[in-house]
Order: structure tokens, then C-alpha cells, then sequence
């Protein structure tokens, strides 16, 4: 069905007034040589049979619900709670533009200056915009403003950064004469441990450093000692990049607090289901300082010709609809609806449920970290864990992984992937989800999973 | 409709609107598992019940115009119906609630729902290859031309400029500055469409790309789109088309076959996956055999069992622009909605939209000064020049319009045309919705002339009137900090 109302009379009353013979005399714009190909695409179904087809496609996934999974790797799977879903089908939200017309988009307006205060509350910075695609381009516009403001050309990294926000600020930088350096600031131990090593920014950061990039908690799960590489940061004049959780920084240290000018990070998991990778969404937050330079939409509080109290997009002159090739981005579309469906949720948590949900977390995964784990098998770190962490296995990751799923266990995330030496190692991370119960499975099946 | 103060200002302590699992009870504080330097202090959220909660977003819900309340004719952004069906199978749990490492034997179905819907982009925009990655329009603009970039720099051919009309959307030139290059601006010619002897004297070996829009913002088809090509090509440049108002074209013409090398589509504005009030969109780029191996990564390619898998094995990738393979829920809306359609409801959708965009146009011509006097394609662009003459600017109107219960078309965009009006009904409007409308833009342009103030007083029906956008700018509020 094609969705439109117009008739075969309507129609015709209205090639009337147009005073055109039929509906090819519109087209006639168009090359005649290339007009109305024909398409070779499938018959169209009923709504009945598409649905039917859809669920036929979802039958052939393997979805998290049939299964236990200790996967995250920077995409995690909370619970949420029913209530966010319900707003989320409120048309009223999902069916509207961008609130370019602020007195009919108020309700979008204020949801959107509340998820800045809640990004500001988290980070513990000034300044937060209406969200960006996802975790990985918020990390890159985060490095081309501070490439824009410090007038530098080089953003060092860390390899403990997520590998996919890594990649993808690569990408956008490729085409700035900039440069993006990875910094190995782990090391593997003899006995298979990983470790912490943050001496190599000492040596990296110089006076053509723009920013570094730090994650909390790195991709390895742990709270790496950063003090010294942003002291050393700000002393050469570079900014600091902090990619952060929104869920552990219910607990843990805001980026603001330990010197991050710029704190970025991916915050899907608290609006829905992983949804097989997208849609995401990235916050952004900065200090006030850099509030001209920020990237996408923001909103702000202002009154009426009566003074009643309203909001507004602010900042235009920033954008691309105003400044065209200055414009500090091309982002307009964003992820709104992901960030409204966070926004809900954040609002229903509240500053005591969410250090709940963190907790729980935080709890899971240190009950797994102090259980007896499978001969073979070792929590390979000894740093400062939150709720994810590598686990050195007895064979290839990979293929206790395809063990794993025969018991309908996803195992975690096999870092060898990413670090070919680290192909013995499963990063499992927690959740909510993944108690007492989760862990016990696991431990069952790990030793058969060895052989 | 009273102020909803901002959720700060619900909170009472102890309220909690969420009903997690009890923590585990064995005496231990968060201290005794992370170092106490560092656990934050204060968590200054809110503390609201689910009830508060609730009904605060449902009130500010009423406080937004949707498509679902009426006609929403926001030129350029098809606000067309968002069909239902495509909520439900965008919430199917075997499909969302997959995750995105999981293995490939795991994930068949999405693999093969990409698969197909890549393959059914391609059959509809005329393209060999299509990338389903692109978050956004505005991110499939730039994924399109680091296309173009990437293979010219690999042919060594180094390339700085790109032209782009005047009429174009502001992403273009911002997108071209991203990828390092100088936007060069080409005037829009009398009839509306791209000056091409303007196109011809900028062409030159600096010339990386054009970056045309067809149909144009002007809502007008590039007649001579084709010769635009051929004059990149001969110069070796290649042709970026923004794909925005691929509503006007499906099942009339593939833009593939105008010669343009490489294109995004707005899955949210032509192929009805919600907008979210901003987002989340998609952005499928489609693009010719020539700039296939440069597609990011990852992709979806055939497995080694017959079934699919994923891969990122393909050197001469621009790379990874986003965490996995794009924005795929909505993705399976568009996928749902072309299965709905099928070809013939696709024709259908442009014909329609084409159909009530022309109807617009000669029923209100007479009132509203219409700069380029001819067929038009989705959309129609009036001045408002002659209600100027009268004291009200095309935003007055704008805002009057909404005491009649629509949402303002596009307004002062595009920027060739003095005090703009862009007006796109899309396909989805019906006659009497048309007619109900045209009666209110006529009505407001007979008022202009007998009692202006109405229309620089409005709105009057909405929750605030006009804001004082100066002041936020100038003093900017964007947190909320409580009452000292």
C-alpha cells in the first residue's frame, strides 16, 4: 500500500486544474530516454504478509532474549524499563520534524534542554548538545574542535580507546593535514596479565598536540591513572577528550572532575535495545569556553513577547543552514528520538536509580571477577575494574566462543580480533542482566568450551 | 496550556521512577570494589516517580505539532505519513534485540534484510552499489564525496575544488569542507535550473566534483542534468547528487542512469522512516561500479556456507564511519515500507506527490508571487515579495499559518528567492486536506492586505508566542542550574 488517499476522481479533478491532460505530462522534465524504467523489484505484500515476512527474517537471528550474553564491548544491553517505550510511541514525538518552529515544538525543545542538563549533571561539564550520530562521530567532531581550537595538527590517541571510535575518527580526520596517532599505552605480561603503561603520552604530547583521548573505562573494562597525561595535556596546551559511559558515570568521576575539556561517549543503551547496532547516539558535551565551536543543535531557555518561558535552537551561526562551507560540522539530522528515549529513562532513574543500575552492574561483574573461575581460565588484569574486563582462556577465544553458543551462551568479545596477540582473550562485560545465575552458566560451560 | 516546568523541578528526595533488582546484600559499599577517589560525590539528577515522569512527557508531547496531528508541507523534508506497520516490525524482538558482534551465523536475518534492502536501493536509484552506514543525510554526503576523493587520490589525481549551485542545501558546502575542499558557488540560471554555461566556465582538472540536487530545491527537475555530467566527466570530475527529493523520482527515473556517479537517499524523508524530531535518519549511499571498492566498511557480503557474513576486507575502503552497519532500525522500517509498495506503489508515491505539489501551485499562483512559472516536481517555492510590500515577511506568514492548524512550510530557503516559501505536501495529503489548506494560505494573503497586524501577532493559538531568540543567543541558558 503506498499510503495515499487521492483517488482516481481526486485525481483527475486535479490534472483539471492544473490543466494537465494526465500524470506523464508532469514528467516531461525528465530525459525521455531514461524516463520510467521499469523496476525489478519484489511484488508488494499486504500489511498482514509483510509482517509475517519480517518475523520470518527475525526467526533466522539468534536474539539476546533466547540467550545469556556477556557481550558489550562498548555497546551494552540494559533492561529498560517499559514506560520509555510507551513515550517513544507518542507521534507527537516521533512524528515531528526538527523544532525549527519553536512555538509548535516546544514538547521537543524542552526534552532536548533537559537531556543537555542530564549530559552536563553525568560530565560534569558546561555545555551539551542535542546528541550526535553515535559514540564514534561524537569522538571525531570532539578532535576537529579542538584541531580548530588550539590551531594544531595532532590528535593522540589511546589504544585502549574503543577501536571502532578510533577507526572512525580516522575517517574523518583523513582528509584534515592532520595526523591521528594511536598510543600503546597497555602492555601484556609474561604470565598473561595486561597492564597499565601511560608513560608513552609523556613522550607523544608536544607543542603540535590538539587533543588527547582518554576512555573511562578504557576498552579493556578498567580506570586507567590519568592525572599525570592530563596534567602533562594541559601544560603542552592540548585539550582533553574523555570517551564516557553514561551509565558507570552513575557512580564514577565526571570527565569535568578530572580534567577532560571534552567529554564524548555512546548513550543507546539507555534508550532501547542494541538493535543490531543502530540506531546510537553520542553526547557531546564541552566547557563553556568552547560553546561557539560545538558541532550540531543546541537549545536554549528564553521567554515569549509575554515573558513566559520557552525554548529555542540557539547558536545557529554555528551551522551548516547558516554558515554553509564555515560551518563548524554538516551534522543536522541527529538522533533525537534515541536521545528523548535516554532522556525518559535518566528522568525515571534519577540520581538514585541510576547509580542502581550502575551498581548492579558493578556488582555483577565483580562477583565474577572474585568467583573461582574454570581451570585455564584468569581475570587477566589486576587494575581497577568496573563492570568489563578480559579473561585469558586456555585456547582460542574464537573457538570457545563457537562452544559457548552451542549452549546458547555468548561468551563476550574476542579481543583477538582487535589485538592479534590477545586471541586468547574474552572481554566479558555485565550488566543487569548477567546475576548469580548468568555467571554460574558460564563457569559451567567454560571447561567443556576449552576443548 | 500552562508552563511544564523543567523535570528538575518535579523531583522530591527519595522518588525513584524505575523498579530495578535489589542489589546484592553482603555488607560491602561501591567503595570496597573501586577505589573511593574515584566515585563521584554528588549525582545531581532529579528524583521522580513513574507517574511524574509519565505525565511530563506526555504533557510536553501536547505541546508539539506532528505529522500525525495535520499537514506538515516543511519543503525539502517529505513529511509524509509515517506508516504503523513499520513500528511494529522495527520493535520485533528477533530484530532488535540482536547485537552487533554477535556472530554472523547468529544474525542471518539481518544480514539477509540488509542484503535485500541494499539490493532493492540499488534496483530504485539505478546504482551497482549501495552503503546502508550513513547515520544521515548529511553523513552519506560525506561518506559520497571521500568517495570521490579517495579514488581520485589514488589515481594520484589531486583535485581541490567542488562546485556546487547556489540553490543547494547548506550541508553541501559544509560537507565539501570537511573533505578539504574549496566550495566553488554556480548561479542558479533564470529558468531555475544550474547555469550550465556557468558549470562549463568553472570545469577545469581542479575540479574534484559537482554537487547537484535533482529535483533542485527550487522543486524544479535539472533538465540538463545529463550535459552537467558529461562536462564533469570530460573533465574528470565526478557528479554527487543530494538525494533529498528522491520522492519526485521513484519508478519515474533512476539517477543513475542521468550519469551521476554517486548519491545519498534520505531513508527518513522518501522512504517514511519517522523523523523523529530530529533523527535518528538513514542515509543510503548509492554509488557506481567505478566507486564500489572505496564503500566503508563493514559490508555485507555472501558467507562462506551460501548464507551472509560481514566484511571489512576491502583495502581501498574510505574506512569505518560508523560502530557497526548503520542505523538499523531504521533500516528495517524501510525495508518493511519498499516490501509494502512493491514498484507500482513506489511510481504512485511520486506521481502524487508530483500531482498535489502542482495542484499548490496553481491554486494559490494568484496570491503568492511564484518566481519560476512552470511544472514543478514535489515541492513548489513561492516569494512572499508582494505580502512584504504590506509590511508582513514570509515568517509572519509562516507563524499565521499555524492559527490555522498546520505546521510553516520551509521558510527563507532556498536562499535565491527573496522571502522563500517552500511547500512540499508530499503524496500522502489528500484533496480536501489540499483544499483546506490552500483556503488558509489565501485567506492569510487577502488578511495581509486588510489587517497585517493579525499576521505579525501570530501565533496566538500556540502554548508560547514568538521568542526572544536574540536574548538566547546573546545570554545563552542551555542547562538547567536550580534556584541559588
Amino acid at each position: 500500500m503506498s499510503y495515499v488517499p487521492n483517488t482516481a476522481r481526486d485525481q483527475r479533478l486535479m490534472l483539471e486544474a492544473i490543466g494537465a491532460p494526465d500524470l506523464d505530462s508532469l514528467f516531461e522534465d525528465i530525459p525521455a530516454d531514461v524516463r520510467d524504467p521499469t523496476l525489478d523489484l519484489p511484488p508488494a505484500l499486504s500489511e498482514m504478509d509483510v509482517v509475517a515476512h519480517l518475523q520470518d527474517l527475525a526467526s533466522r537471528n539468534q536474539d539476546l532474549t533466547r540467550q545469556i550474553s556477556f557481550l558489550g564491548a562498548g555497546w551494552y544491553d540494559h533492561y529498560v524499563p517499559a514506560f520509555v517505550d510507551q513515550m517513544l510511541l507518542r507521534s507527537e514525538y516521533y512524528t515531528a520534524y526538527t523544532p525549527y518552529q519553536p512555538e509548535v515544538s516546544q514538547g521537543t525543545l524542552q526534552t532536548i534542554y533537559e537531556f543537555q542538563s542530564f549530559i552536563c549533571d553525568l560530565t560534569g561539564l558546561d555545555v551539551a548538545n542535542a546528541s550526535m550520530y553515535d559514540g564514534g562521530s561524537a569522538l571525531a567532531e570532539a578532535t576537529a574542535l579542538a584541531l580548530n581550537a588550539t590551531r594544531r595538527t595532532q590528535v593522540l590517541v589511546a589504544d585502549t580507546v574503543d577501536p571502532n571510535h578510533r577507526r572512525i575518527a580516522a575517517t574523518y580526520l583523513e582528509p584534515l593535514d592532520v595526523s591521528l596517532e594511536v598510543v600503546r599505552n597497555w602492555n601484556l605480561a609474561g604470565d598473561g596479565a595486561l597492564g597499565e603503561d601511560m608513560a608513552p603520552f609523556a613522550a607523544a604530547i608536544d607543542d603540535d598536540t590538539a587533543c588527547v583521548v582518554l576512555q573511562r573505562p578504557n576498552f579493556f573494562g578498567w580506570l586507567e591513572d590519568v592525572e599525570a597525561v592530563v596534567k602533562a595535556a594541559h601544560a603542552a596546551g592540548a585539550l582533553v577528550i574523555v570517551v564516557a559511559d553514561p551509565v558507570t558515570l552513575g557512580v564514577l568521576q565526571p570527565p569535568g572532575e578530572i580534567g577532560a575539556d571534552i567529554a564524548v561517549g555512546e548513550l543507546r543503551h539507555l534508550a532501547g535495545p542494541p538493535s543490531f547496532g543502530g540506531p546510537g547516539a553520542g553526547y557531546f558535551a564541552t566547557t563553556r569556553q568552547h560553546v561557539r565551536r560545538i558541532p550540531g543543535r543546541i537549545v536554549g531557555r528564553t521567554t515569549d513577547g509575554q515573558g513566559r518561558p520557552g525554548y529555542v535552537l540557539t547558536l545557529q551561526t554555528r551551522e551548516q543552514h547558516i554558515r554553509r562551507e564555515r560551518a563548524s560540522s554538516n551534522i543536522c539530522t541527529n538522533e533525537a528520538l534515541i536521545a528523548l528515549a535516554a532522556t525518559i529513562h535518566l528522568a525515571g532513574l534519577g540520581r538514585n536509580g541510576l547509580r542502581h543500575l550502575a551498581e548492579l552492574s558493578i556488582r555483577h561483574a565483580h562477583a565474577a571477577i572474585e568467583a573461582q573461575w574454570p581451570k585455564g581460565y584468569a581475570v587477566a588484569t589486576d587494575r581497577p575494574l568496573v563492570r568489563e574486563f578480559p579473561v585469558h582462556c586456555p585456547a582460542p577465544a574464537l573457538e570457545i566462543n563457537a562452544r559457548l553458543r552451542q549452549q546458547e551462551i555468548i561468551g563476550g568479545f574476542d579481543l583477538g580480533g582487535e589485538w592479534p596477540e590477545l586471541s586468547d582473550y574474552l572481554l566479558c562485560a555485565f550488566t543487569e542482566k548477567t546475576g548469580p545465575a548468568a555467571i554460574a552458566a558460564l563457569h559451567e560451560a567454560l571447561p567443556a568450551a576449552a576443548r | 496550556m500552562t508552563t511544564q516546568p523543567p523535570i528538575y523541578e518535579l523531583s522530591s528526595p527519595g522518588r525513584v521512577g524505575v523498579d530495578l533488582p535489589a542489589l546484592p546484600e553482603d555488607g560491602r559499599e561501591l567503595a570496597d570494589l573501586l577505589p573511593a577517589t574515584e566515585l563521584r560525590d554528588d549525582l545531581p539528577l532529579p528524583e521522580v516517580s513513574q507517574i511524574d515522569v509519565v505525565r511530563h512527557y506526555v504533557r510536553l508531547s501536547q505541546k508539539n505539532f506532528s505529522i500525525d496531528t495535520d499537514m506538515y508541507p516543511l519543503g525539502s523534508c517529505t513529511m509524509k505519513y509515517n506508516p504503523k506497520v513499520n513500528e511494529l516490525t522495527g520493535r520485533l524482538p528477533g530484530l532488535a534485540a540482536v547485537h552487533p558482534l554477535q556472530a554472523d551465523e547468529q544474525v542471518q536475518g539481518c544480514l539477509e534484510l540488509l542484503s535485500g534492502l541494499e539490493e532493492m536501493i540499488g534496483e530504485i536509484a539505478g546504482f551497482p552499489a549501495v552503503s546502508l552506514q550513513p547515520a544521515a543525510g548529511a553523513q552519506g554526503e560525506f561518506v559520497g564525496m571521500m568517495l570521490i576523493r579517495a579514488q581520485q587520490l589514488r589515481r594520484e589525481d589531486v583535485r581541490m575544488k567542488v562546485l556546487i549551485p547556489a540553490s543547494a542545501h547548506g550541508t553541501n558546502p559544509a560537507t565539501a569542507s570537511m573533505c578539504g575542499y574549496e566550495s566553488v558557488s554556480i548561479p542558479n540560471g533564470p529558468d531555475g535550473e544550474v547555469d550550465i554555461e556557468a558549470v562549463r566556465a568553472a570545469m577545469g582538472p581542479d575540479v574534484a566534483a559537482v554537487m547537484m540536487t535533482v529535483p533542485n530545491t527550487l522543486g524544479l527537475f535539472e533538465s540538463r542534468i545529463q550535459e552537467v555530467c558529461d562536462l564533469a566527466h570530460a573533465a574528470g570530475a565526478l557528479v554527487y547528487c543530494d538525494g533529498a527529493n528522491m520522492n519526485a523520482m521513484l519508478g519515474r527515473v533512476r539517477p543513475g542512469n542521468l550519469g551521476i556517479d554517486v548519491m545519498h537517499l534520505n531513508l527518513h524523508k522518501t522512504f517514511s522512516t519517522p523523523h523523529g524530531g530530529g533523527g535518528p535518519g538513514a542515509g543510503a549511499l548509492c554509488a557506481s561500479a567505478e566507486l564500489d571498492p572505496y564503500l566503508p566498511v563493514p559490508r555485507v557480503v555472501e558467507g562462506p556456507d551460501g548464507g551472509f557474513a560481514r566484511s571489512s576486507d576491502f583495502p581501498h575502503s574510505i574506512g569505518r564511519i560508523q560502530g557497526h552497519m548503520g542505523n538499523f532500525g531504521n533500516l528495517v522500517r524501510a525495508y518493511t515500507y519498499i516490501r509494502s509498495l512493491g514498484a507500482e506503489g513506489l511510481r504512485e508515491i511520486a506521481d502524487i506527490a508530483v500531482l498535489n505539489a502542482n495542484y499548490l501551485r496553481v491554486k494559490l499562483q494568484d496570491v503568492y508571487d511564484l518566481p519560476h512559472d512552470r511544472i514543478c516536481m514535489h515541492e513548489v517555492v513561492f516569494s512572499g515579495r508582494r505580502q512584504k510590500a504590506h509590511g508582513v515577511r514570509t515568517l509572519d506568514i509562516a507563524k499565521r499559518l499555524i492559527d490555522f492548524g498546520f505546521h510553516p512550510p520551509t521558510v527563507y530557503f532556498p536562499l535565491i528567492v527573496e522571502e522563500a516559501l517552500m511547500i512540499e505536501p508530499t503524496e500522502t495529503e489528500s484533496r480536501e486536506t489540499l483544499d483546506r489548506f490552500i483556503a488558509a494560505m489565501r485567506t492569510i494573503a487577502a488578511e495581509v492586505e486588510t489587517d497585517p497586524q493579525r499576521s505579525l501577532d501570530a501565533p496566538l493559538s500556540t502554548p508560547v508566542g514568538r521568542l526572544d531568540e536574540a536574548t538566547a543567543a546573546r545570554k545563552p541558558d542551555l542547562r538547567y542550574v536550580p534556584p541559588a
